[in-house]
């Protein structure tokens, strides 16, 4: 299972791999909106956490039909599921990749881009835990929805459409965390629902991921 | 160490095959015939787990077959040795020293999948046959694109190194590989036009 993740790593960091393409689209979208808001600072970092976490899951979305389109079209995936490696874990490493090429990265950038919304000064840790928790969970969620959509053409709109209303609980309790920490209330609530979100993710949907795939590629 | 019962497949809800049966022994490779669209891939896929058939049932050493078939699932941005290793890893085995040379890669190790040619991709495709370590081998056209030294160098490794230790291998070709290996013509198991069985219970 470590050689697939390491895999999905290099090949990500190799040219035309696509690391750094959400990250990007994230700093572009962050930085778009005070253009569109007004330099009112008061507006901006009322929105920010809003911002931030809409921002960062459509950069999350950018690269999901990535993860499975290219090894079905290789041939890699029909070669993986006739291996010893259980296509539960194939999937769980192929979610964790995409999170550390993606959902890591954004986690870190994160603050520095709060800072362009004058986000409030107490919401930043709030903002890196929400993220550090919520991002997984938007890998895994994205993962089945990549294995939904394998080897349909133009799949990747579809792959939208299925996957961002599951991203909403992930998205209120992320958004409503670091609302509360800006506000100085106490955010633990939101982020236990959403730790509890992405532990039920990653605790599931490999299972289902695996069940698609296998269908699919009959 | 392979055998198929009465076994009946579909692809994409059409039953293509019915009450296919044939055994192979160790050490023994058979080849499938029949023209283009009889159904060798779909029977192939299903021999190898990837579908399920319709009736009847496959039997061989748990965990030991392989599939190949005209996608190599060769990554463009790993070199021929990364390639390698990747699978050799996923099977938990050992990349074997010789491989390179028996496929004629050595001078390519360090070479870009995406830089390869069709013929030398199918080189690599197929020496990851070797580096798997399985004994039953589910071939779908394993020489397409191959010259004829290098079919030669594939049919000399399926005999003198997979068949010899024991192995099996069911392949699917049009051209002569020179193995001394009976060949099943799949044209009298052909499904008939209304034969029932092949929708697909996971839509329904």
């Amino acid at each position: 299972m470590i050689a697939l993740l390491l895999r999905d790593l290099r090949l990500a960091f190799r040219a035309g791999g696509g690391f750094g393409l959400g990250l990007a689209f994230f700093l572009i979208v962050v930085v778009l909106v005070p253009f569109g808001v007004g330099p009112e600072t008061e507006l901006l970092s009322r929105i920010a956490p809003g911002i931030l976490w809409v921002a960062s899951l459509l950069a999350a979305l950018l690269s999901l039909d990535r993860i499975f389109a290219l090894d079905f079209e290789d041939g890699s995936l029909s070669l993986l599921a006739t291996s010893p490696l259980p296509m539960e874990g194939a999937a769980m490493m192929k979610a964790l990749a995409h999170w550390i090429t993606t959902g890591l990265p954004l986690t870190l950038a994160a603050p520095a881009l709060g800072f362009l919304l004058s986000l409030a000064p107490e919401a930043y840790a709030y903002l890196l835990v929400s993220l550090l928790l919520g991002t997984p969970a938007l890998s895994m969620i994205g993962t089945f929805g990549a294995a939904l959509t394998v080897g349909i053409r133009r799949g990747g709109l579809l792959l939208s459409l299925l996957v961002l209303p599951l991203y909403v609980p992930t998205l209120i309790f992320g958004a409503e965390a670091v609302r509360r920490g800006a506000d100085g209330l106490d955010p633990t609530g939101a982020l236990m629902l959403m730790a509890g979100i992405t532990a039920g993710c990653f605790a599931l949907l490999p299972f289902a991921t695996a069940a698609v795939l296998r269908i699919n590629l009959r | 160490m392979l055998y198929v019962r009465n076994l009946s497949c579909a692809r994409g809800g059409v039953p293509v095959l019915t009450d296919v049966s044939f055994e192979v022994a160790a050490g023994q490779a058979i080849i499938l015939r029949g023209p283009n669209g009889v159904g060798k891939t779909t029977l192939l896929r299903t021999l190898a787990g990837l579908q399920p058939p319709i009736t009847g049932e496959v039997d061989f050493p748990e965990e030991q077959g392989a599939y190949a078939s005209h996608a190599d699932g060769i990554k463009t941005a790993l070199t021929v040795t990364e390639n390698l290793k990747f699978w050799a890893d996923v099977h938990g085995a050992a990349l074997p020293d010789t491989i390179l040379e028996t496929f004629d890669l050595a001078d390519l190790r360090d070479r870009l999948g995406g830089t390869l040619s069709a013929g030398q991709k199918r080189r690599l495709g197929l020496a990851r046959l070797g580096v798997i370590g399985r004994k039953v081998l589910f071939l779908d056209e394993p020489t397409v694109s191959l010259d004829r030294f290098s079919v030669k160098l594939f049919a000399d490794w399926l005999q003198n190194t997979h068949l010899a230790a024991g192995g099996v291998a069911v392949i699917a070709t049009h051209i002569d590989l020179g193995l001394a290996a009976p060949e099943l013509d799949l044209t009298p198991f052909k499904a008939a036009a209304d034969a029932d069985g092949g929708s697909d219970e996971a839509f329904l």
